[in-house]
């Protein structure tokens, strides 16, 4: 617990750290008090086609949209869904990328080049294109982008792993544990891992920022979760028909985004920064 | 012969890569539908209609026969009709390709051409306000969704000021193809108005791809040029009296083009990704609109063709930026 504590007081410290931490925050209170918070919970579902593309006004904080919803209502719901995708993703990536790099790190054979070059492979294909191959094939619902996005993220995890696994193999701590008659799994999972939690942490949180950009794109181009839910990608392609009169529509749910990633790539920067002392001469060149 | 022997394994790894590409290619288009051909059949087919066109697509045959058909047909160019265009795709693709590619050349350039002084002189002036106001930029750029990006400045600059054209390559006839670059064309048939044109209608599309990789290149000029100032080499250079212009522009700025050479592959993945959505925003005649136009006519060949072509592109890309590396970094060779 300590340790935690320590982590998050040095995040504070770093003022570009603190935002990202802000934001993420921000938007974690935006998802969990979206019924709360929301002036118009039920326009989830709702429409008042009455009341469509109204500007910015104190009953509706920005505007509403095409089918007379409010826009400040349905953006605080759609955090929910990108939450939602972003850690499932991440989650399910390092469950798969993780144990990949872990195994190929350990094992000098061809079972390790193996699972190197196939993860090669997938990193050779720009994320997005692959994945819009996937949620095509498998047809537009959020449980296939987060599958899409999931096979196509984890071989950043089993990369990095791999790596650092590779580059731990002859420090003394770890020979000395296998020369003690630890299993390999024991060796692996108990002294191996936590020492390289702090790169996998900072991938994950970087890893979440890329994963709802895509998440967002793959919406725009329509392969997300369908109407109503109020993803944030769809709705900005929703708005395009009514440009430039109804301006609100189309900004929110994009800063929306800009803001949630910006969070995540802060964070990921702060805790390299903290988590790894090696670099951290390094990192502040990089800035 | 050591860039020989380079050359050699590079191009052995360039074979499995792109097997192992139209391998996932195949996975994706004949395993995770469940029945392809119930998909291309389409719901109104009857039992014996979708059986007869089983055969004719020679599903009913093993899966790893298919993938040797798959890899040989793909080998001959061919890959299906599309159904949203009915003509072959890889002909579609061919003649969309050109509109890609000089989106994304300039995008490149202008990345590139403005990246790398800005990051040079954030690393020179460190810490000063055009420091930190560059670094806004670079933490924006790596974080704003490039299809938004091209909303807002379409609505900013094309719908509001109407200093250019909203979308398209060009109105009118195109110059006389020659490269089926626009800008390149125009010059060619000395036709000023249409390269201007051209050049309008490449703005704001470019600019919208550009800024991503304009972000990571100004990051990672700045990180080098301040490792390389901080090393024994410049030290040295300091130590002997030579003045810091011939110290920045000489060695520092050098060392800073040359690593560039080794980003170039990484841009090029922001910008290829990039241009599906950029493309697509802008009406943009090339590959990444034909993507899209074949999801949205849920035509599942015109998205596989794609797919390879545009991880194919990628691919080759990075062997010849591999290969070049070679040649500007010795010690390249060796590992």
């Amino acid at each position: 617990m300590s340790g935690a504590w320590f982590v998050l007081a040095r995040l504070c410290r770093d003022r570009s750290a603190l935002i990202g931490l802000v934001l993420i925050l921000g938007l974690v209170a935006s998802a969990v008090l979206a019924p709360v918070l929301a002036t118009h919970p039920e326009d989830v579902y709702e429409l008042h086609p009455a009341e469509r593309l109204q500007p910015p006004s104190p009953a509706h904080l920005l505007g509403t949209d095409r089918m007379g919803s409010d826009v400040y209502s349905r953006l605080l719901f759609g955090a929910r869904i990108t939450i939602l995708i972003g850690i499932i993703a991440v989650g399910a990536s390092l469950l798969i990328g993780v144990p990949i790099g872990l195994v190929a790190g350990y094992y000098h054979s061809w079972v390790s080049d193996l699972l190197m070059r196939v993860s090669d492979i997938f990193l050779a294909v720009p994320q997005v294109v692959l994945a819009i191959a996937i949620a095509q094939t498998l047809g537009p619902s959020l449980p296939n982008v987060i599958l899409a996005l999931s096979v196509t993220y984890w071989p950043w995890f089993a990369r990095l792993v791999y790596a650092e696994m590779r580059s731990l193999q002859n420090e003394v701590f770890v020979e000395s544990t296998a020369a003690l008659g630890a299993s390999p799994f024991r060796l692996v999972v108990l002294h191996v891992l936590p020492s390289i939690a702090s790169p996998i942490i900072v991938r994950a949180s970087i890893g979440m920022g890329f994963t709802i950009l895509t998440a967002a794109a793959l919406g725009f181009l329509g392969l997300g979760p369908p109407p109503p839910t109020p993803e944030w990608g769809r709705t900005i392609a929703e708005s395009r028909e009514f440009l430039p009169d109804a301006w609100w529509y189309a900004l929110a749910p994009g800063l929306a985004i800009f803001l949630t990633v910006m969070g995540f790539n802060l964070l990921g920067d702060g805790l390299r920064d903290v988590l790894d002392p090696r670099i951290r001469r390094a990192r502040a060149n990089r800035g | 012969m050591r860039l020989l022997a380079l050359l050699l394994r590079r191009l052995a790894w360039f074979v499995p890569t792109l097997l192992g590409l139209l391998a996932i290619t195949f996975v994706i288009s004949r395993v995770i539908p469940g029945d392809p051909v119930a998909l291309v059949a389409g719901d109104l087919a009857t039992p014996a209609q979708v059986e007869a066109l089983r055969r004719q697509l020679g599903l009913d045959r093993p899966l790893p026969v298919q993938f040797v058909g798959y890899v040989g047909a793909l080998l001959r160019g061919d890959m299906g009709t599309s159904l949203y265009t009915t003509r072959p795709i890889a002909e579609d693709l061919a003649r969309r390709l050109p509109a890609t590619i000089e989106l994304t050349l300039v995008a490149m350039a202008f990345s590139i051409v403005v990246g790398i002084p800005l990051g040079v002189v954030s690393a020179l002036w460190r810490n000063s306000i055009l420091d930190h106001a560059l670094r806004v930029v670079t933490v924006s750029g790596l974080a704003i969704a490039s299809f938004w990006l091209g909303i807002m400045l379409q609505l900013l600059f094309a719908m509001r000021l109407g200093w250019t054209p909203l979308n398209g390559r060009l109105q009118g006839f195109p110059p006389p193809a020659v490269t089926g670059l626009y800008l390149v064309d125009s010059v060619l048939a000395w036709d000023w108005p249409a390269f201007g044109a051209a050049l309008t209608h490449l703005a704001l599309p470019a600019a919208t791809l550009a800024f991503p990789a304009l972000a990571t290149l100004v990051r990672f000029t700045r990180a080098g040029v301040l490792d390389d100032m901080q090393s024994s080499s410049v030290l040295y250079e300091h130590a002997m009296g030579l003045p810091r212009s011939v110290i920045v522009w000489k060695y520092i700025l050098r060392n800073a083009l040359t690593s560039t050479v080794t980003q170039i592959g990484l841009l090029f993945g922001i910008l290829l990704a990039g241009a599906v959505v950029t493309e697509t925003v802008f009406d943009w005649p090339g590959i990444g609109t034909y993507a899209v136009n074949s999801i949205v006519a849920s035509d599942y060949n015109g998205v596989m063709g794609f797919t390879v072509w545009a991880g194919a592109i990628f691919i080759v890309v990075n062997l010849l930026v591999d290969i070049a590396q070679g040649f500007i970094d010795p010690r390249e060779r060796s590992t």
